[in-house]
């Protein structure tokens, strides 16, 4: 190996990062190469000596301020936040939901639309305050003809 | 068991504040201290850091593990780092380093500029030790790729495919790049050095 390829190598020999082989080749060119070798020794005084700078505390309102920085950020807009609703509002929407399916599969029976003729109705308007009167008109069929000019009787009858 | 930053972050993603929160107790003081030691200044750093943090919480809704968190943190951080060391520099670049420059204050009076000296101040001066001094020094030598790429490789001890990564070089130019650094560390201190290898 030669001083130029041993510059490639020379930090990683320092820092032990070398594979093994490489490791070999190295120290069989230092046993050789005195300024190697000097060159080797100085990188590893200079490592030691950078490891005396003293490490600085960053200041007491230091996360305070990355904290603010933070919160001011705008809120970015999300399609899909609207989904995102509290477990408690979504169990009570839930729970409506299927009082709402219940209460729509059990009602009561539908009422029968009354059957009249427009015509008629309009005619005996008086007459549909009573509407089971008019939807059954059976007692209607048993009632008797009606005399001649006796138009007042079956009123009253009714 | 702690999680991962990888899954730090996809929690974040998912909302999780609580975990933002992790990152951010377990990365602010190697961030602070990349960037303190890229700039110089403590003030900068920091707003630097702060601004790295909020970065990351903006790109959580497209955060995709491709890579690891560190590698694409520090790259963050190493892009912020660098443009403003050229900033700095370039605002010093303008003015006379030899006689003061007189601008307007915005209160509209004049006052004289002093211009920042590289070195630090007096104060710094008589509370630092001389070594730490000469340290901090040699790094500030450096160009500004070259200290990244220390300070990745010393006090991050990332990877060297990671270091390439963030300073966007292959790991052949980032050996190189390092090699560079270092024989310019111990020239610049080789009284320190010597002494640490006498007996």
């Amino acid at each position: 190996m030669s001083c130029e390829k041993m510059e490639s190598r020379i930090l990683a020999y320092v820092d032990g990062r070398l594979k093994e082989s490489e490791r070999l080749d190295v120290e069989k060119h230092l046993a050789a190469c005195a300024p190697c070798r000097l060159r080797v020794e100085e990188f590893r005084a200079v490592c030691v000596l950078l490891e005396e700078l003293p490490v600085i505390e960053p200041s007491p309102a230091f996360d305070a301020r990355v904290r603010a920085l933070v919160a001011a950020e705008p809120v970015k807009a999300n399609w899909w936040a609207w989904l995102k609703v509290p477990p408690r509002v979504a169990l009570a929407a839930s729970a409506l939901l299927v009082a709402a399916l219940w209460f729509g599969t059990h009602q009561g029976p539908t009422p029968q639309p009354i059957q009249v003729d427009d015509a008629q109705m309009m005619q005996d308007l008086p007459v549909l305050e009573d509407h089971d009167v008019l939807t059954n008109f059976e007692p209607l069929k048993e009632l008797p003809p009606p005399a001649d000019d006796d138009s007042d009787n079956v009123q009253q009858q009714m | 068991m702690a999680r991962t930053d990888v899954q730090l972050m996809l929690d974040v993603k998912a909302g999780d504040e609580a975990s933002f929160e992790l990152l951010l107790h377990r990365y602010r003081t190697p961030l602070v201290n990349f960037l303190y030691r890229m700039v110089r200044n403590r003030e900068q750093a920091e707003d630097l850091a702060q601004e790295v943090f909020l970065r990351v919480y903006r790109a959580r809704e497209d955060y995709v593990p491709s890579a690891k968190f560190t590698t694409w943190m520090f790259r963050i951080a190493t892009n912020l780092a660098l443009n403003s060391v050229r900033d700095n520099r370039y605002h010093k670049l303008e003015d006379s380093i030899d006689a003061p420059v007189m601008i307007d204050a915005e209160n509209g009076d004049e006052k004289v500029l002093e211009v920042a000296d590289k070195h630090p101040n007096i104060e710094q001066h008589l509370v630092e030790d001389a070594r730490v001094k000469m340290i901090r020094h040699a790094i500030d030598k450096l160009p500004e790729k070259q200290r990244a790429a220390v300070l990745l490789h010393k006090y991050q001890e990332l990877d060297y495919a990671e270091i390439a990564k963030i300073l966007s070089c292959s790991e052949s130019a980032l050996k190189s790049l390092l090699f560079r650094a270092y024989e310019s560390l111990r020239v610049e201190l080789a009284p320190l050095v010597a002494v640490q290898g006498r007996p």
